[in-house]
């Protein structure tokens, strides 16, 4: 039983309108193999953070994707503002010393 | 052999594990008694699937409807292999077993006939079952039989995840509201008669049992019965006190769902035989 109610604190917070009878909305996140990093495959509804790995059992693994599962509350992912692209992703354009292959290789360097 | 190391980020094999096609293929061919045993496991999961199957398109999420579409896949499969391999000793193929056999040629127990009911129904038919077919995979993998010890291993992993399903439900609906506790409980109560009928032994089971081929069906009864008392307990719902129904001997006399089921499942088969995609 208090598996259960443990469960209820999990739940993200729900706005309380009539209209909002849906499940709360879930990230889903895999991870491939050992050593691979998990990556999101999408998202979901589910009622509590049990049923939402299960669920993404079901939707994201049926073909022998994974090996690890994580599911995050939607409401607690904070994202990057799509209007703000250019101040925040496009300063890097052009500033190729920050890669590596800008460099020339210094003589007598083994190894690189 | 194994596909795993090919596996990459985006490239993911469908791993190794056994087919039908293998076990129709094999050079294991059942005995007759072994046939008719593996053919009533294969009725309970092909009858049960195709129950399921409804709730496709009309479970009460569209996730729902993926996770009971997944099972209804998984008990498919189940019957695939249990009926190649019946068909192995008639020279029969699961397709003919399954869509070609009449009412009372089907070995499937009424609890899995039974109707779907709500949703609360169909999770009480899922605990029934699924908690029985934990039990009796877990044993049979140690079969003397090694295509049924095998078929058991792999069934195994499947209903390990019904299981979860079905007592993650029973928790929610058993805790959630009253309504849902209501529902969940009448489900449990109206199918409890039907359980025993797992548990009956007959002709088939018992010397096959004492070969250690078969799991006696009785000796299930005791493990399955306390796990199943014990969640319907856990989820605050009542152990249902209802009796048995007469006439538990899979032979479908007192099926009262079989034909129906059978007329939606092999109407397509019979109609164009030898159909294919």
């Amino acid at each position: 039983m208090s598996e259960i109610e443990n469960q209820a604190a999990q739940m993200p917070a729900k706005d309380d309108t009539a209209a909002n009878n849906e499940w709360p909305l879930w990230e889903v996140f895999v991870r491939a193999n050992r050593g691979l990093s998990h990556v999101h495959a999408g998202s979901l509804h589910a009622p509590d953070a049990t049923m939402a790995l299960r669920n993404a059992r079901d939707l994201y693994t049926r073909r022998n994707e994974g090996t690890s599962v994580w599911v995050v509350p939607a409401d607690a992912v904070a994202a990057s503002d799509p209007d703000s692209k250019g101040g925040f992703f496009e300063s890097p354009q052009g500033k190729s010393y920050r890669h590596a292959t800008y460099y020339q290789k210094s003589e007598g360097v083994p190894h690189l | 052999m194994s596909f795993a190391t090919n596996d990459t980020a985006t490239k993911h094999s469908a791993g190794v594990a056994i087919t039908a096609e293998e076990i129709a293929a094999g050079e294991q061919r059942a005995p007759e008694d072994v046939a008719r045993y593996a053919l009533a496991l294969g009725d309970d999961a092909l009858m049960l699937g195709q129950r399921l199957s409804w709730w496709i398109s009309r479970a009460p999420e569209l996730e729902e409807d993926i996770a009971l579409g997944n099972i209804a896949l998984d008990l498919v499969g189940h019957a695939r292999f249990l009926l190649s391999y019946a068909g192995t000793a008639w020279g029969r193929t699961e397709d003919e077993l399954a869509y070609f056999r009449d009412e009372e040629e089907f070995r499937s127990v009424r609890l899995v006939e039974a109707e779907n009911g709500d949703f609360g129904r169909t999770i009480a038919r899922q605990l029934y079952y699924s908690f029985y077919a934990y039990e009796l995979y877990s044993r049979l993998r140690e079969s003397t039989d090694a295509t049924l010890a095998a078929i058991a291993d792999k069934a195994l992993k499947e209903v390990l995840y019904h299981q979860d399903h079905a007592e993650q439900w029973l928790n929610r609906l058993g805790l959630g509201t009253e309504e849902s506790a209501r529902r969940m409980q009448r489900g449990l109560d109206e199918l409890w008669p039907y359980v025993p009928e797992l548990f009956h032994d007959d002709d088939v089971t018992r010397p096959l049992a004492e070969q250690g081929v078969a799991v006696l069906p009785s000796s299930l009864e005791e493990p399955t019965m306390t796990r199943i008392r014990a969640a319907i307990e856990e989820a605050g719902l009542t152990v249902p006190t209802t009796g048995t129904a007469r006439g538990g001997d899979r032979s479908g006399e007192m099926s009262e769902y079989r034909g129906y089921i059978l007329a939606e499942m092999q109407s397509l088969a019979r109609r164009h035989p030898g159909a294919s995609w």
